[in-house]
């Protein structure tokens, strides 16, 4: 129970996560944000106003995974960190997650980080295939992991500051 | 000790200072508390209860609780926690209550 | 020599200015006063992006928002904020008395703010007293604001947003997380908060506690044991814990001292976590021209506690006849944000709390002024 553990069930994640024939099409945002509190700076910074909270902030988000082109925004001012990009569209056995950062020190890209489930669980080292700074002000930073396309709804963190060159 | 990178703050610690904790010098910095530097060096306990002698150190750091009395510049019960630290200081750990300076 | 001041705040942290902006705004002149070195109070501490919505700077970090306020605020000359001074007392002449380094101030304000905020709760078990047992907030001011390393390794106690706040920051300051206990069967704070650090690998143990300290003078190391669910120990599940600090983060209490002086009726409300001042919509208690605002009204987030202190400031402003107009507009404005805040599920408390306040019966009032005579 999420209320107990902090990590959200099966279900839990069922009720937010973009369908299959989206997630093969490209880059997507997964709001992992399963509780009424009064916040709303996803849906007020959505530059294509695909997520919604209405007049009540205390609202979940709920994302138009038509209209959200997986650019990112939100996860970088979700003030939970709960936000998450999943590109299950390169046509490979990969897929990409892109989730936020605030550790040091970071990683490069191309080097390899230890990937953490929703407990903090091992998953194995997958390489980081990009590193988006946040600007002095947003300090939240982005990074992007290459992960098999099956540990796309699993990996959720990485571990930082021992990173690998291969 | 000291965190010299961190994620979201940069810290500011102005001049490095010289004092003294029961007379050994100590080095600290002029925008910290005396609280800090302590920390800063792993001293942590500070003093001790007046009646049964226990061992005291911080609770709250911002001079509400009083458990960070130390005796500083021959000034006794000061809060160490919301005081600065200056150059030269002399700061002493505290047995009992404390004797105002005449 | 009395001062005369038009509107006098008693603290400098996020409820107090945002009273003071929200006056001044309105064409009042304020005078605040603030014991720290440095105005905005635990905000500086805060270096987590808050809630809310855009209209409370949501998204933004606590010491940003700090920051950003006091900018605001020092290019307004209407605002005068003396740091290093301590407030004293309140007297029944209306005359508030403050110590700035050996010499003792007195003022006599129009309309009084009170803005004092909270103190950390405190939590029985043996070897509380010694050193390494670290309010939460003590531990975010060393780590946070002096860039000192709190600890190696911490056992927090409490899961409500503090809790987990300040074990994400541990984390980010470099300090390992032994575990987070919790008395309670359930998360108390944001499960946001809680999912972020669970993925970092920290265990969240509900129904589970501190039973004792172990080391020799100081902290070394803890006893844990799991409760039921009347919070009663269950034998034999004791274990024990590696650390070199224990953090509690048991909640806080409403610093109400000067209420309490100024002979303001008094309620205690579990849900506001203690006492607290008997206060209308506009925040004002029942002593005509004294308005409390922020934690000291009950312990709610630092966004409600800033919104919170600008109805108290329009509300002065107001009646002491600025823009009178525009100043309950806004007021009235500031009351419907602070309903939305509470609005959801984590403000029924809130909202369960300030009716009891509200209702009739239940007041304490000690006026302590007879004492003096």
């Amino acid at each position: 129970m999420l209320i107990s553990t902090g990590i959200p069930t099966k279900e839990d994640l069922g009720r937010v996560m973009p369908p299959v024939q989206r997630l093969a099409k490209g880059p997507v945002a997964m709001a992992e944000c399963f509780q009424k509190i009064p916040c709303n700076p996803c849906a007020a910074s959505c530059p294509v106003n695909a997520i919604h909270i209405g007049e009540d902030i205390n609202e979940c988000p709920t994302i138009d995974f038509d209209l959200c082109t997986g650019c990112g925004t939100c996860l970088t001012k979700c003030p939970g960190l709960a936000i998450f990009i999943i590109d299950e569209s390169r046509g490979d056995t990969t897929a990409l997650v892109r989730l936020p950062f605030e550790y040091l020190p970071l990683p490069e890209a191309g080097q390899y980080a230890m990937c953490l489930d929703r407990a903090g669980k091992e998953l194995g080292w997958f390489k980081v295939a990009r590193v988006i700074r946040g600007n002095s002000r947003n300090l939240t930073h982005t990074i992007c992991v290459e992960v098999p396309r099956e540990l796309s709804m699993e990996v959720r963190n990485i571990r930082e500051g021992s990173y690998r060159n291969g | 000790m000291r965190i010299t990178e961190h994620p979201v703050r940069q810290f500011e610690r102005g001049d490095l200072v010289h004092f003294f904790y029961n007379g050994q010098k100590l080095e600290g910095y002029s925008n910290e508390t005396i609280a800090a530097a302590l920390h800063a060096t792993g001293v942590r306990r500070l003093g001790h209860s007046p009646e049964l002698h226990r061992p005291r150190g911080l609770f709250c750091a911002i001079g509400n609780c009083s458990s960070c009395f130390m005796t500083v510049n021959g000034q006794p019960n000061v809060r160490i926690c919301v005081t600065k630290l200056e150059n030269g200081m002399c700061v002493e750990e505290q047995r009992g209550k404390g004797v105002v300076p005449t | 020599m009395i001062q005369d001041a038009e509107i006098l705040v008693v603290g400098g942290g996020p409820a107090g200015l945002c009273a003071a902006q929200a006056a001044a705004e309105t064409g009042a002149k304020v005078l605040v006063l603030e014991r720290d070195y440095a105005p905005g109070g635990q905000l500086v501490k805060q270096t987590h992006k808050f809630f809310g919505s855009e209209k409370q700077r949501a998204g933004e970090r606590g010491f940003q928002i700090g920051e950003d306020l006091l900018k605001e605020i020092g290019t307004n000359t209407r605002i005068r904020i003396m740091t290093e001074t301590t407030v004293l007392g309140c007297y029944e002449d209306g005359v508030i008395t403050a110590l700035r380094g050996n010499k003792h101030l007195k003022f006599r304000p129009k309309r009084l703010i009170i803005t004092t905020g909270a103190a950390e709760k405190f939590l029985a078990f043996p070897g509380n007293d010694l050193p390494g047992v670290y309010g939460a907030g003590a531990v975010q001011t060393l780590m946070n604001v002096a860039g000192v390393k709190p600890a190696e390794r911490v056992l927090m106690v409490g899961s409500g947003n503090i809790g987990l706040i300040v074990s994400y920051q541990l984390k980010q300051a470099g300090v390992e997380i032994a575990a987070i206990v919790e008395a309670a069967p359930r998360i108390g704070g944001y499960l946001v908060h809680a999912s972020k650090i669970r993925r970092a690998g920290i265990p969240i143990m509900t129904g589970w506690t501190v039973k004792q300290v172990l080391g020799d003078g100081q902290v070394e190391g803890a006893v844990i044991c799991q409760l039921d669910d009347k919070f009663q120990r269950i034998p034999e599940t004791e274990r024990k814990v590696e650390c070199d600090v224990i953090c509690l983060a048991v909640g806080l209490t409403p610093l109400t001292e000067l209420c309490w002086q100024a002979g303001c009726e008094m309620k205690f409300v579990r849900e506001l976590s203690g006492h607290v001042p008997v206060v209308n919509d506009n925040l004002e208690t029942t002593r005509s021209g004294i308005y409390a605002a922020g934690d000291v009204t009950g312990i709610e987030e630092a966004s409600s506690a800033m919104v919170e202190g600008r109805v108290a400031g329009y509300a002065a402003a107001e009646s002491l006849g600025h823009s009178p107009e525009i100043a309950a507009q806004r007021r009235e404005e500031a009351i419907g944000d602070l309903r939305q805040l509470r609005a959801g599920p984590t403000g029924g408390k809130i909202n369960a709390g300030i009716e009891k306040m509200k209702r009739e019966g239940g007041a304490v009032h000690v006026n302590l002024y007879r004492y003096s005579h």
